[in-house]
Formats: C-alpha cells, sequence, structure tokens
C-alpha cells in the first residue's frame, strides 16, 4: 500500500491503546478538553461580538469616553488585554493540572524522564 | 514628494550592514546542520523564548509593519482591526494546536494530519495547501519589497523595482541554502528585536510629541485628516452592507488563519518538547500584543504629523506611512534604520516561508510519496535546498507582478485560503475520533479550491481601477476575503465526508495519535551536538 508512517526513529513500543483507556488519560482528556473548549468558545465570541459591533454600530464605538478616546478603541485594547489575560490563564493551568498528569502517564510507559 | 525620502545611500549602506552582519549569524549556526532534523527544525534545540521571538519575527511581517501602520493612517480605525484579529488568533494556537502538534508530527503539517489516516493523499492534499499558502504569503512579502524600495531608493521606475525584488529573492535563496532553519531562526530572532525596539522607540517619540495623551494624538490626527471618521470604525468597511459582510469575513479569516499558516506549524518543530512550544506561544503573544498596540501609536501618529493625503500620494502608497513617520521624527537616519528593519522583515520572513515550502516539498512529495519513506536522508535534503531555488524563483516573479498591492490586504488572503483548507482538518484530526481520509480530502480540496475561486472572481482581481487586472470585468463575487464562504464550507464537507465513508480507518492509529499528542510520548527530543 504504501501507507505506513514513515515516523522511524521515534517509535516508541507502547500499548497506545490500553493508555488511551486507562483512567489516567481519560482524566487527562477531559481536563485539556474542559478548559480548551469553553474558553476559546468565549475568546471567539468576545471577539466577533467585536467585530460585529464594529460593522454594525460604528456610532456605539464612535462614543467619545474621555478626551478623543472613544469606546472603540477601548474595547480593542480590552481585546489585547483579554488575550493576555487569557493566555496566562491558561499556562498556569497547564503547569499545574495538565502537565504532571502527562509526566505520570508518559513515565508508567517508558520510565524515562525528561 | 515626488522622488526620495532620505538618502538612498545611506539606507543602502545601513540595510548591507545588516544582511552582513546576519550572513555571518547564518554561517556560524549551519555549521552543523547535516541530519534532515537540523536543516527543518534546527535541531529541536531552540529554547521557549527565543523561539517564541523567532515566531513573533515570522508573524510580524512587512504586512504588521508596513501594511498595518499604513492602514491606520490612511483609514484609522478599520485598519486597527487588523491587529485585533491578528493577535486573538493566537488563542486559537495556543489553546488547540501548538502542542498537540509538537507532541505528533516531525517536520511538516503533513505530519499530523496523515498520522493516522492514508498516507500518500493526505500528504499530497496536505503539501498542496502549504505550498498554495506560502505562495500567497511570499507574494505580500514580495510586494512589500516592491513598494519600499521605489520610496527609498529613489526607483520610480518598474523595472528599477524589478530588480530590487530580483535581489531581496536572491539573498533570501542564498540564506535559506546556507543556514537551513537555524539560520533562518537566528535571523528572525534578531529582526523581531530590531523591529520591536524600533517600533516602540517611535512610539515613545510619538506619544512624547503630543505630552503622552493618547487624546492629544488623537486629536491632532483629526486635525490633520480633517475629520473624525478616522476615530470610528466605518471608513474601509463601513460603506455599504456588502463591505460590512467582507468586513466580517476578512475578522473571521484572520482569526481563524493563524493556527493553520504551514510556517508557522513548523516553527513548532525547532523546540524540544511541548511544553516549550507553549512557551514559545506565550512569548509569541506577548511580543506581537505589544507590537500591535506600537503600530496603533504609529498608525494615529503618521495621519497626525504627515497626513492621509500625503501617506496616500507617496510612493508606496500607504506602505510608506511607517517609513515617512520615521523621516518625519529622525531624519535621514532613522528613515535609514526603519527601513533597513523593514527590509529585513520581508527577507526573514521569505526566508522562513520558502524553508517550510521547500520542507514540504521535499519531505511529504519527495521522500514520503514518491521515495515511499525510503529516501536517504541526505537526499531530501539535496531536493529541499533545489526546491529552496525554484521557489525563490517563483516568488520573484510574483512578487514583481504583485508589486504595488496592499501587503496587509495579500497577507489576509493568505490567511483566509490556510483558515479554509488547513484548519478544518487540523482540528477534526486532534479532536474528532470518527474523521477519517475523504473527509480530510473533501475539506482540504474544497476549501483551498473554493477559497481561490473566489478570490479569482472578487473585486481584487477584476472589475475596478485598483483591480489586478483593470481592464477585465468577471468580478461575480462581491466580496474581498472569501473567508465566510470557504471556512464554514470547509467544515462542512469534511464533516459530511466524513460521515459517508464506510470503512473505518486504522483504531490503533488513532489511540496512538490520541495518546501522543496529549502526553508526548514517543516525541522527537532534540538532537545533541
Amino acid at each position: 500500500m504504501g501507507d505506513e508512517a514513515p515516523h522511524s526513529g521515534t517509535e516508541t513500543e507502547a500499548d497506545f491503546a490500553g493508555i488511551q483507556g486507562s483512567e489516567r488519560f481519560q482524566e487527562l482528556k477531559k481536563r485539556h478538553r474542559s478548559f480548551v473548549f469553553p474558553v476559546l468558545a468565549l475568546a471567539l465570541l468576545w471577539y466577533f461580538a467585536y467585530v460585529l459591533l464594529a460593522g454594525y454600530a460604528p456610532e456605539f464605538m464612535a462614543t467619545p469616553v474621555f478626551g478623543s478616546v472613544n469606546v472603540g478603541l477601548l474595547i480593542g485594547l480590552a481585546q489585547v488585554a483579554t488575550t493576555f489575560i487569557v493566555t496566562m490563564v491558561y499556562v498556569a493551568y497547564a503547569n499545574r493540572r495538565l502537565d504532571p498528569l502527562a509526566e505520570e502517564i508518559r513515565e508508567g510507559v517508558t520510565g524515562e524522564v525528561r | 514628494m515626488e522622488t526620495t525620502v532620505g538618502d538612498p545611500l545611506l539606507n543602502i549602506a545601513i540595510f548591507g550592514g545588516f544582511v552582513l552582519v546576519t550572513m555571518i549569524i547564518v554561517f556560524r549556526a549551519s555549521r552543523n546542520n547535516k541530519t534532515a532534523a537540523d536543516y527543518y527544525a534546527a535541531g529541536r534545540s531552540f529554547s521557549g523564548p527565543q523561539n517564541g521571538t523567532a515566531i513573533a519575527g515570522d508573524y510580524l511581517s512587512a504586512a504588521s509593519f508596513l501594511g498595518i501602520c499604513g492602514a491606520i493612517a490612511l483609514t484609522g480605525y478599520d485598519g486597527f482591526l487588523y491587529s485585533i484579529g491578528f493577535l486573538v488568533a493566537w488563542l486559537v494556537a495556543l489553546l488547540l494546536v501548538a502542542e498537540l502538534l509538537r507532541n505528533t508530527g516531525r517536520f511538516t503539517m503533513a505530519d499530523v494530519l496523515s498520522f493516522r489516516l492514508k498516507q500518500r493523499p493526505v500528504r499530497i492534499a496536505a503539501a498542496t495547501t502549504t505550498l498554495v499558502v506560502c505562495f500567497f504569503y511570499l507574494l505580500a512579502q514580495m510586494a512589500g519589497a516592491g513598494g519600499l524600495v521605489s520610496l527609498l531608493l529613489g526607483i520610480p521606475d518598474k523595472v528599477g523595482q524589478s530588480v530590487v525584488i530580483a535581489v531581496v529573492g536572491a539573498l533570501m535563496i542564498v540564506y535559506v541554502l546556507v543556514g537551513g532553519m537555524k539560520g533562518t531562526t537566528w535571523v528572525q530572532i534578531i529582526k523581531a528585536f530590531l523591529l520591536i525596539v524600533g517600533a516602540g522607540v517611535m512610539s515613545i517619540w510619538v506619544l512624547a510629541i503630543h505630552g503622552f495623551n493618547l487624546s492629544t494624538l488623537l486629536d491632532h490626527a483629526v486635525a490633520t485628516a480633517g475629520t473624525t471618521d478616522i476615530l470610528a470604525p466605518g471608513m474601509k468597511y463601513g460603506v455599504s452592507d456588502i463591505s460590512r459582510i467582507d468586513f466580517l469575513s476578512l475578522g473571521l479569516a484572520l482569526v481563524l488563519g493563524t493556527a493553520a499558516l504551514p510556517h508557522v506549524l513548523m516553527r513548532f518543530y525547532t523546540v524540544p518538547t511541548a511544553k516549550e512550544a507553549r512557551r514559545s506561544v506565550v512569548w509569541a503573544i506577548w511580543l506581537i500584543g505589544i507590537f500591535y498596540v506600537f503600530t496603533l501609536v504609529l498608525g494615529y501618529g503618521a495621519a497626525a504629523l504627515i497626513g492621509p493625503e500625503v501617506i496616500a500620494a507617496a510612493p508606496g502608497g500607504a506602505n510608506s506611512a511607517a517609513p515617512l513617520l520615521a523621516f518625519e521624527l529622525g531624519g535621514p537616519i532613522l528613515l535609514g534604520l526603519i527601513s533597513a528593519i523593514a527590509f529585513a522583515t520581508i527577507l526573514a520572513v521569505v526566508a522562513g516561508l520558502t524553508i517550510t515550502a521547500a520542507a514540504s516539498f521535499a519531505h511529504d512529495i519527495y521522500a514520503s510519496v514518491i521515495k515511499k519513506g525510503k529516501a536517504e536522508a541526505g537526499t531530501e535534503v539535496k531536493v529541499a535546498r533545489r526546491t529552496v531555488v525554484v521557489i525563490g524563483i517563483v516568488a520573484i516573479l510574483g512578487g514583481i507582478a504583485a508589486n504595488g498591492q496592499n501587503v496587509a490586504f495579500l497577507v489576509a488572503l493568505a490567511f483566509a485560503v490556510a483558515a479554509a483548507a488547513n484548519l478544518p482538518t487540523i482540528v477534526y484530526s486532534l479532536f474528532w475520533k470518527r474523521f477519517n481520509t475523504r473527509g480530510a480530502l473533501w475539506s482540504m480540496y474544497t476549501g483551498l479550491i473554493s477559497s481561490i475561486v473566489l478570490i479569482a472572481l472578487s473585486p481584487v482581481v477584476s472589475g475596478g481601477p485598483t483591480a489586478m487586472i483593470p481592464a477585465a470585468d468577471f468580478d461575480v463575487f462581491p466580496l474581498s476575503n472569501p473567508g465566510i464562504v470557504s471556512i464554514p464550507l470547509a467544515f462542512l464537507v469534511g464533516w459530511i465526508a466524513t460521515l459517508t465513508q464506510r470503512t473505518p480507518e486504522d483504531p490503533a492509529k488513532q489511540s496512538e495519535m490520541e495518546v501522543r499528542s496529549l502526553t508526548g510520548i514517543g516525541a522527537e527530543g532534540a538532537t545533541q551536538h
């Protein structure tokens, strides 16, 4: 067939189906997805709210807040701020909740510590 | 603004200095390039912060610097919207793609997409989309080079500009041939540093002139532009219902395109672990976010101190806003420095794109499909090097043809093609157990073909004075960005096609991919030298 994966050199003979079925792995998968999906959905919702406001409510975006700085500019800068916040929260979550579990599973299989 | 700004000789001298220094670094960095992992992935030896800076270097292309500054100076707030889309997009890369991809692939996007599907057809499809996206992106960079040259070196005629585009292309070929991924990465790091520092200094300068008061700067911009419209959204995209939908389409393409750009994805393989891949994205997000705040200041600064009319009339048009502002602030020396940085930006990004495209051809098409995974490592790198030369020549010709188009806009097209052709398959294969070969192929080809056909039928290509072919008139599709149609379509088709394939894929491969992607078991680490 010629359809074999050319992943030579990195083969680790591990029981992947067994790991996949294990409780630990399912827990890791759950932790990953239950954070990543809702957080990304919220971030994209907030972004598209911004895009739609800019497209369809330019008068609202033009409302001055202080001096010539208007609502639109502040919401734009708020997008930058929320991107930074989501990034930091995710890193904290991954360090605390994902990495230790992934490492446990890895060590259980290969006995190697990286 | 008839001829040049500043001193062409000084500009060339500063630029030449940059090329010389980076060449030496590239040469020194590349002495250990032996294997494919060295050439494509820099031996996986970069740290997170180093790679994050290089990602920022790759991402903050001429489009970001010249294009966004110009767009803000001319169309005000609507230019700012580009920055926000370009930045928020990184959350998709951080949360969904970066780490899982690092854990499952080796060199290219196709490694991941074909992991648990049929190798040959999926690899061919993924390599095709990679090459097309790189081509669009290359066009944008080369067009930026042309515009910049016309302003800086006092070369107003198209023939002279074409010669300079050819010189830029030739330099880029040398960087990539000699340096491989390691050399290219070092060029990106140096350039990202210079670009961010340069933009930061100019931003502080602009703010200082206006008493560090953003409101005063905006007032000044309004006074020079003669309209308050530049502060609110709508100057470019608020004209009609069609243009509003076009804007939404652009927003969608920007936010979903980043995580599907092959040259960005390839950067995740230059680090030793998934954790370092995460750190690189975090660094990239900080650097890119801060830079976009600078471009906001620079764009309005250019509007205030130079004025939209002067910028639009200058050689290079909108793309000349940042260099003109540099001249206004610091005279010929600052202009020379900033233009050298902008040149370096183009050179470095073009090099990054070229190595991605070459790796994709040599690794996916040559080694995996033609040689069925049995090519000797040495010949694969040899093929990659030859591909670099071919791509370089294609980029030069394309750049000469696209000379004069707005670069931020051209890049947005590359984002649309990437988001439609690649993202559905990346997301499905990482997160959807049932996803299969049929779904991948249909999704990728639908996304690719629909985007390209819609661009060809859009007002960008024909039917107006600013179109690429002004004389012709076949702009059936009203939007200039195809994202809003092609991205959902590719997701939908991928889903339907998956459900209609009767034979399931190998479940063992699915288990392996899922376990590897989340835990990092079996991921290739750093090579020792």
